[in-house]
């Protein structure tokens, strides 16, 4: 077996110092497969993924087929359609799950005031999340990445430069910052795609700061010297031998924003900077819902457990990644 | 006798630190010739490889290369103008993008001594070799990747064309150092500096790769610096030797000249302290005390305070570096110790300090010396 083989390699070098054994995929991928709660992570997170998945290939095809999003089977009972359902009447409306007295199977979690289906948002709203997350943390980790991998690399001026800028940015609450910026480039009419724009870069200084700590060694090491001694170029370096050697804790850290990410979104969205209505987004679905909290709670425990359950999902695959690529934890 | 190729006169090196100006390098020359190997001897922190280092212009940040010439094969890597208040670096001097370009790699390569850290664990052997091949020679991917394989069979791994994609880790300290002259040699320069190749080796591993090292060079004619600071590793392949002490080159001559015809107590004290099978540890004679560091360095020679046959005169005149002995092909054999000059050393007394730190090993020295 390879994993085996590289262990006993590792071992009859002796002078190994354990860090080079930890690296490449099929390790990591093996230790996450023998971490139990990592494993639960992922499982989470490939659920959730299946779904976001699913209901955008589902909205995209009615979109083709029909032209409309809302004509669609399961898209039909998410968005508002006055025309359609002029009155849905009082017992249509809020209504509470299926278990409770008062609710019914045709619409398992109940319905929201507009009586629309509230299990079909939930399901939408999971593509929202989800996306919002990846895309606003890639955006964050990409700016990160460059800004810190550079700022440690060249030193000197540079790092001063860029590291002040960061740090500035860094100072500023992430909620007020994001909310400033969405106001302000938005003109006015937040949507949610500014809100991603926004967390993306508030987050920017969290990567920076992470990979230009980590740079800061790897840039000493013999094979970066090395390197530079065969006359490699100082941005084929930094692109081929310092960035992925400094890529573990910023991949770990990006895992774990994910889970931040999606919940600072659901709070603008709450706020009513991010998604704004008829779209299915939890943190939008949590802001209607607050105003029912005593006569119906469960239009607010539903999305609540749905962002809880991913963020979770995050949470615990981040940390196991975290476990898997840390040296010092054997 | 074959062309110069490097020839370096005077070099200077600082660091500037917190604590005042470092002279890691303080007015060494030598020079390489075409297809020899010249060793650059000392102890740690002698300034070995910051003269390397400083060849190649790879000195960073808070060091400087502050003077001195070093020419290669007509181009000037370091050079100064004199403008009667300052030195500022010449015209002709090699510009960095030249330097990268036409120099590193190509034309003088580095091995690095610790062949665990010099390898870049997240990507393959093979892949590294090819890389630095590419770079250096103007040849595509395809036929890089087979020099890549045939540089790698060449240094004795085996099944190389296997072996090419395995990472780092997957092989042995001796194989990587194997790994690490492919690298070097594929680029097909000129010269090569080994900075303590096989320090990090054990014994037997060490002697293949000494033995590799010599075929190839054979093979390829290309020059090497070979820092260590091993008499046995000089011995075994050195054709020239420098021995550095703080900062200055002490001796410079022939291999064998050095080591019958030793001219400079730290070169012998250097001698005496290699362990060999024929002695007990009672009768190696180490150097005493460790080396002061290079920002205060000692008045007058620099190796007084530690020097076994050092006398009163060494406290106050700084021995000059010139040719103190005949040798037989006729290339100089140099050293730096006041004996071979007019100041009145062989008159004087011993210092009185050093009588007092003198252990027997060194008064057995001291005696001796004085019996001749």
């Amino acid at each position: 077996m390879a994993i085996g083989e590289q262990q006993t390699q590792e071992d009859s070098d002796g002078g190994g110092d354990g860090v080079e054994a930890n690296v490449g995929w099929r390790y990591t991928l093996d230790k996450i497969k023998s971490d139990a709660t990592a494993r639960f992570g992922l499982y989470v997170i490939a659920a959730v993924a299946t779904v976001a998945i699913v209901t955008t290939i589902d909205a995209n095809l009615s979109r083709l087929t029909l032209g409309r999003v809302e004509d669609f089977a399961l898209a039909e009972s998410v968005w508002y359609h006055p025309e359609r359902h002029p009155d849905p009447g009082t017992t249509e409306r809020r209504m509470p799950p299926f278990f409770v007295e008062g609710g019914s199977l045709e619409h398992p979690l109940g319905t929201d005031r507009n009586g629309r289906d509230y299990i079909s948002r939930l399901v939408y709203g999971t593509r929202i999340s989800f996306f919002v997350g990846i895309v606003a943390t890639a955006l964050g980790m990409l700016g990160g990445v460059l800004i810190g991998a550079v700022s440690g690399y060249y030193g000197g001026w540079i790092d001063d430069v860029l590291m002040r800028a960061v740090e500035t940015l860094y100072a500023i609450p992430p909620l007020v910052l994001v909310i400033v910026f969405t106001v302000f480039v938005s003109g006015g009419d937040p949507d949610i795609t500014y809100a991603v724009f926004g967390v993306g870069i508030a987050f920017i200084p969290v990567f920076a700061r992470l990979i230009r700590s980590r740079v800061l060694s790897v840039r000493e090491m013999d094979y970066v010297e090395a390197a530079r001694a065969t006359g490699v170029k100082d941005r084929d370096i930094l692109r081929r031998h310092v960035i992925p050697n400094s890529f573990a804790p910023v991949l770990v850290l990006a895992t774990l924003q994910i889970g931040v990410t999606i919940l600072i979104v659901a709070g603008l969205s709450f706020l009513g900077y991010g998604a704004q209505p008829p779209t299915p987004d939890w943190g939008e679905m949590l802001r209607i819902s607050h105003q029912y909290m005593h006569s119906n709670p469960w239009m607010s425990i539903w999305p609540g457990l749905a962002i809880l359950i991913t963020i979770m999902g995050f949470n615990l695959f981040g940390d196991g990644l975290q476990d898997a690529l840390d040296p010092r934890i054997k | 006798m074959s062309e110069t190729i490097l020839e370096v006169t005077d070099l200077k090196t600082q660091f500037y630190t917190e604590r005042g100006v470092v002279r890691a390098v303080d007015g060494v020359s030598f020079d390489v010739k075409q297809g020899e190997i010249v060793g650059l001897v000392g102890e740690s922190g002698a300034g070995k490889s910051v003269t390397t280092s400083s060849v190649m212009r790879l000195i960073e940040e808070p060091g400087e290369v502050v003077g001195g010439e070093v020419d290669y094969m007509g181009r000037t890597i370091v050079g100064f103008d004199d403008t009667g208040e300052e030195l500022v670096p010449r015209d002709d001097m090699l510009s960095e993008s030249e330097m990268r370009e036409d120099v590193r790699g190509n034309e003088i390569a580095i091995i690095f001594q610790d062949p665990m850290e010099s390898l870049n664990p997240v990507y393959t052997v093979g892949g590294q070799v090819k890389e630095f091949i590419e770079i250096n020679r103007d040849i595509d991917g395809k036929e890089a990747k087979a020099e890549a394989i045939e540089m790698l069979r060449r240094v004795g791994i085996p099944e190389a064309a296997e072996r090419y994609d395995d990472y780092p880790h997957e092989f042995s300290g001796g194989m990587r150092q194997r790994v690490l002259i492919a690298m070097a040699l594929g680029c097909r320069p000129n010269l090569i500096i080994a900075d303590e190749p096989t320090t990090a080796l054990d014994v037997t591993v060490e002697g293949q790769i000494l033995e590799l090292v010599d075929d190839l060079q054979e093979e390829f004619g290309t020059s090497f610096i070979w820092v260590t600071h091993d008499m046995g590793v000089v011995a075994e392949i050195c054709d020239r030797v420098n021995v550095m002490y703080l900062g200055q080159i002490v001796e410079q001559g022939p291999v064998d000249e050095i080591f019958h015809d030793t001219q400079h107590p730290y070169t012998e004290a250097l001698l005496n302290s290699i362990p060999r099978p024929d002695r007990t540890v009672g009768d190696l004679e180490p150097i005493e005390g460790t080396m002061p560091g290079a920002m205060n360095p000692p008045s007058g020679c620099r190796f007084h305070p530690r020097c076994p046959d050092a006398r009163e005169p060494c406290r106050e005149v700084a021995p000059e570096f010139r040719v103190a002995a005949e040798t037989a092909d006729g290339s100089p054999h140099r050293a730096a110790c006041l004996k071979h000059e007019d100041v009145g050393y062989w008159d004087a007394g011993p210092l009185d300090s050093g009588a007092s730190e003198t252990t027997p090993a060194g008064a057995d020295a001291a005696a001796e010396e004085g019996e001749r």
